[in-house]
């Protein structure tokens, strides 16, 4: 099994790094761009039964360490 | 006294904390690595400055599986002083010794200069020998030391009074010009509800000769002369709970 974890900075906690992205992309003329939230994508290769088990774990790894809770958010996506 | 500097893998200011205690306060002090699991009857633990871990995933979080944070953890329980300076910050907020995080600098850049802070409070270990709102002149260095908490975290530490350091200007406003990173409220360092526990951005143990440009350091390791004297009980009590 394969899990994607992708984790952001939550909405309410501001990202100097996106909002430089943002910037340097209005300066190449992406005005369309309206905003960029940076964050880190892992991705877990899981000896997992099924794909609940695997997202079970996964969200296990995330809320004890690939995340912190107090500014970070994570979504995932696990494949068979 | 003595006291236990753990030394990190990337750890870079253990010998600046080291240098503080033995040979400018004339203490007792021992470089303790993180794998090791005594603190070797130390009176107090510090977690030095520097990069734990080359800083992989997020400043602090993987320092905070080491070995020695556990007997680090127990010791703080029991009531004994342990102060983290810069990373050593960063990694007392994963190991959840004290709440909040840190965000990169808002300016993005790693900021390292000399920077006044303002004493908040004096009833801790590490600012007992300071007088109420005395304006430190100390550098800091570091890339993430924008400090944030939820509003009603922070709302607590004010009410606690457990902001113990704050960016100020040298006149002692706090002001937005004077807060090098974009912390919340100018937070520089704070302390546990118990208040043995500090943690703290900039780094007094390089400032504590005039021959390195301020000494205005060296109260926070005097402090703990001062606060040791006063309540030798509880510390002895945190040293022999770790001996058990």
């Amino acid at each position: 099994m394969r899990a994607r974890v992708f984790v952001t900075l939550k909405p309410s906690v501001f990202d100097p790094q996106g909002t430089t992205v943002t910037e340097a992309l209005h300066t190449l003329g992406y005005g369309a761009v309206k905003d960029v939230r940076q964050g880190k994508y892992f991705e877990l290769d899981i000896d997992a039964r099924n794909t609940d088990e695997a997202r079970q774990l996964a969200s296990e790894a995330a809320d004890k360490l690939l995340a912190n809770p107090v500014i970070e958010s994570y979504r995932i996506e696990v494949t068979a | 006294m003595k006291f236990a500097v753990v030394v990190f893998p990337g750890s870079n200011c253990d010998h600046d904390a080291y240098h503080a205690a033995k040979h400018v306060l004339r203490e007792d002090a021992e470089l303790i690595w993180h794998k090791d699991t005594s603190l070797k009857g130390a009176d107090v633990v510090i977690l030095p400055g520097g990069f734990a871990h080359g800083d992989y995933l997020r400043t602090g979080a993987i320092a905070r599986f080491s070995p020695i944070m556990q007997s680090v953890k127990a010791f703080a329980a029991a009531g004994g002083p342990v102060l983290g300076i810069c990373n050593g910050f960063q990694i007392l907020l994963e190991a959840g010794l004290l709440p909040g995080a840190m965000l990169r600098n808002r300016s993005l850049h790693f900021r390292c200069e000399h920077v006044h802070v303002r004493v908040e409070h004096t009833d801790t270990p590490f600012t007992a020998a300071a007088r109420p709102h005395q304006i430190l002149r100390i550098p800091i260095a570091h890339g993430e030391g924008n400090y944030y908490a939820e509003a009603d975290v922070i709302d607590r530490l004010e009410r606690n009074r457990q902001v113990i350091f704050r960016y100020v200007t040298a006149a002692g406003e706090e002001t937005d010009a004077a807060n090098p990173n974009g912390s919340i409220n100018n937070i520089a360092g704070i302390t546990n509800e118990a208040r043995n526990v500090v943690g703290l951005m900039p780094h007094p143990e390089r400032a504590c000769e005039l021959a390195v440009g301020s000494a205005d350091g060296l109260v926070v390791f005097q402090s703990l002369l001062k606060a040791l004297t006063l309540a030798p009980a509880t510390v002895s009590a945190a040293v022999s709970v770790l001996e058990k």
